[in-house]
């Protein structure tokens, strides 16, 4: 029952958000069933659906687990974005400066890196609220915009290769690859990058969901958010509670370095984030900031992104970036919950600034 | 350095902060009320989109330039709706919105255009006009915030805007409709948003172009907050980002390190950003936000 009582209203919100989208659709000239077919159905084949889709939802299941703790916690972390744009390329430089390291140790320095970028980016707008009082979305929208910048000058200025018209940097070492699951799968190609980052994804929702609901940490974490007056009261330092929420955030936002970098181009390629940080939002609120909604929802949106190649190529006027609408559109149902509970309240967390 | 700080740096300047004015005030309007606006980023967008696609058909800046104001105000008032009457998080809800403009406007130019993002070009004499070599948008920012100065201090509505703002509470008890105020609020900041999107699209520029704000709205509301939440300070905050982005212009290949390299453009691009954060700290002067930012009004609690 309570399973059902926490599903409906995210499936209420999808089902609102498509049937928007559907007369979106249909003021343009297509036919919404044609299209909506386009975009859900081409998910499901084997091996190429399922493997892109998979592989798209990986970087999704990192950066919605980053922004549900850090909302467990209270915050609203909207620098996923540029987080997981320093941390990957953390775990590009790693993979390009210690060439001479054998594979079982440059893979886990690679990922240690990215992991540790993206807590420490993260860090710096938790340090400056508890330090400063300055709001943690103002300070995390700055840092994403510094964040590109920053990472677009390592890149432009010192790690590119003489004379490559293309924004990325050098290749990584061999030894710092991660095999493809088409390595161990049969009937899976190694062309569809779907990689082992996929299953270090759902590792991470479990240990996400050991972290907050089975240790002392993960505790303090959420009465922080839920109550941070009696949290305090109850002996939990909030100044501690918000930097360790913000770099754990972080780290898990990180880690959509690994899949890209190590599993996928082999190198930093500049600009690669799909809105992969604010999609996370999305996948957090729509998977109520629990580990499993975050997979489900992860999935829904990697099979619209995987739906929107189709849906350019066959359908009259309709082009892929219906995917973005639907996504804005079930962020809005989503954040005005209230629309579906009459006179309830609003259970999310507040943006006081 | 001589070489570089010349009279077209200046009008580049003026050309580069008016987008910026025009949503920095109008978030201003929506964060005086108490209301956060995170999505003028997006409202620039929508009011760039309709601008360039009305400008288009109807051959006429002036229509483009209204229908993106309506356009604008639409979107804002959803976005009022959501926040205000249901509740939603303002930032999570504004975040949806300039999502929703990455798409729509795509979308759009893919049917009614043709193409994955853009729209036609618009003739040079279709754009609106430019008096010496100040657009008309430019001159009018002036008025707006002189404007923007008058009423927030010196009419009633300016009070009650504030008093909402900063006390949603003393002001429901003194008679003032506090939601309606913030409705007007957020209206306001979208129609105002609108005007400095439709700037980009057929003042700086002859077309729509995808995402083409490339950041701005956030860095009007990084001029907001460095401005204080204040008229003037706002469009002096403003007029420093333009000119960082002027600088970045016009040094590229220009101006050498001496080591005799080019200066990374981006470490100039991350000025607005950097120093947001920092006034933010409070280290140059503590910048205080209205009081009941982002706090959905309740009566009942």
């Amino acid at each position: 029952m309570k399973l059902l009582r926490e599903l409906r209203f995210p499936l209420l919100a999808v089902l609102c958000a498509f049937a928007v989208g559907a007369i979106v659709v249909l003021l343009i000239g297509d036919n919404p069933v044609e299209t909506f077919a386009l975009l859900l159905g081409s998910a499901f084949s084997w091996p190429d659906g399922i493997g892109y889709t998979l592989f798209f939802a990986t970087p999704l299941i990192f950066t919605g687990l980053a922004v549900a703790v850090a909302l467990r916690g209270g915050l609203l972390n909207i620098g996923a974005e540029g987080q997981l744009y320093v941390a990957a390329f953390a775990t590009a430089w790693v993979g390009i400066t210690f060439t001479g390291l054998p594979s079982v140790m440059l893979v886990p320095l690679c990922c240690l890196a990215g992991i540790a970028a993206g807590a420490g980016w993260a860090a710096i707008p938790g340090v400056l609220k508890a330090r400063f009082g300055s709001h943690e979305v103002i300070n995390t929208i700055m840092l994403n915009f510094i964040a590109v910048a920053l990472v677009g000058y390592l890149t432009q200025y010192h790690y590119r290769l003489p004379g490559d018209p293309i924004m990325e940097t050098a290749p990584i070492s061999g030894a710092a690859h991660i095999p493809r699951l088409g390595t161990f799968v049969p009937g899976l190609p190694t062309r569809i990058p779907l990689n082992v980052a996929f299953l270090l994804a759902l590792i991470a929702c479990w240990l996400v969901y050991v972290l907050l609901w089975r240790t002392r940490w993960g505790y303090e974490i959420r009465a922080t958010g839920q109550n941070p007056a009696a949290a305090e009261y109850g002996g939990i330092s909030i100044r501690k509670e918000i930097v360790l929420t913000m770099a754990i955030s972080g780290a898990l936002a990180g880690m959509v370095g690994i899949n890209e970098v190590l599993g996928y181009r082999y190198r930093y390629y500049d600009g690669f984030s799909d809105n992969y940080g604010f999609t996370g939002i999305a996948v957090a609120l729509l998977g109520r900031n629990h580990p499993v909604g975050v997979i489900a929802a992860a999935f829904l949106f990697a099979v619209l992104q995987r739906g929107g190649v189709p849906v350019d190529a066959f359908t009259q006027r309709v082009s892929k970036d219906i995917v973005l609408i639907l996504q804005a559109l079930v962020i809005l149902f989503v954040a005005a919950e209230t629309l579906f509970r009459p006179g309830g309240r609003p259970q999310g967390a507040r943006t006081k600034i | 350095m001589r070489s570089i700080l010349t009279l077209s740096l200046v009008f580049s300047t003026i050309r580069l902060a008016t987008p910026l004015v025009w949503a920095a005030i109008g978030g201003l309007y929506s964060e005086r009320s108490g209301v956060i606006n995170i999505a003028l980023e997006g409202l620039m967008l929508a009011g760039a989109f309709t601008a360039a696609a009305m400008t288009f058909y109807t051959h006429s800046p002036w229509l483009g330039l209204g229908s993106a104001i309506i356009a604008a105000a639409f979107f804002a008032l959803l976005l009022a709706v959501v926040c205000i009457r249901f509740k939603a998080n303002e930032v999570v809800a504004g975040t949806g919105i300039n999502i929703l403009f990455l798409g729509l406007p795509a979308v759009l130019s893919g049917a009614l255009f043709l193409s994955s993002g853009s729209t036609p070009q618009i003739p040079k004499d279709q754009l609106l006009p430019e008096f010496g070599r100040l657009s008309v948008v430019s001159i009018l920012a002036v008025l707006l915030v002189a404007l923007t100065q008058y009423v927030l201090y010196r009419t009633p509505f300016g009070l009650r805007l504030r008093s909402v703002g900063e006390n949603p509470g003393a002001a429901d008890a003194a008679g003032i409709r506090v939601l309606r105020m913030r409705y007007t609020g957020v209206i306001l900041s979208g129609m105002l948003a609108g005007v400095g999107g439709a700037y980009l699209s057929i003042g700086q520029s002859s077309l729509f172009t995808r995402n083409m704000t490339a950041g701005r709205g956030f860095i009007a509301l990084a001029a907001l907050i460095f401005g204080k939440w204040r008229p003037v300070p706002t469009m002096l905050a403003c007029l420093l980002f333009g000119f960082a982005d002027a600088l970045t212009i016009q040094m590229q290949g220009v101006a050498k390190l001496p080591s005799g390299e080019d200066v990374p453009v981006q470490f100039i691009q991350m000025i607005p950003y950097v120093v947001t954060i920092i006034v933010l700290a409070g280290f140059i002067g503590q910048s205080r936000a209205p009081g009941a930012l982002g706090v959905a009004y309740d009566k009942e609690s």
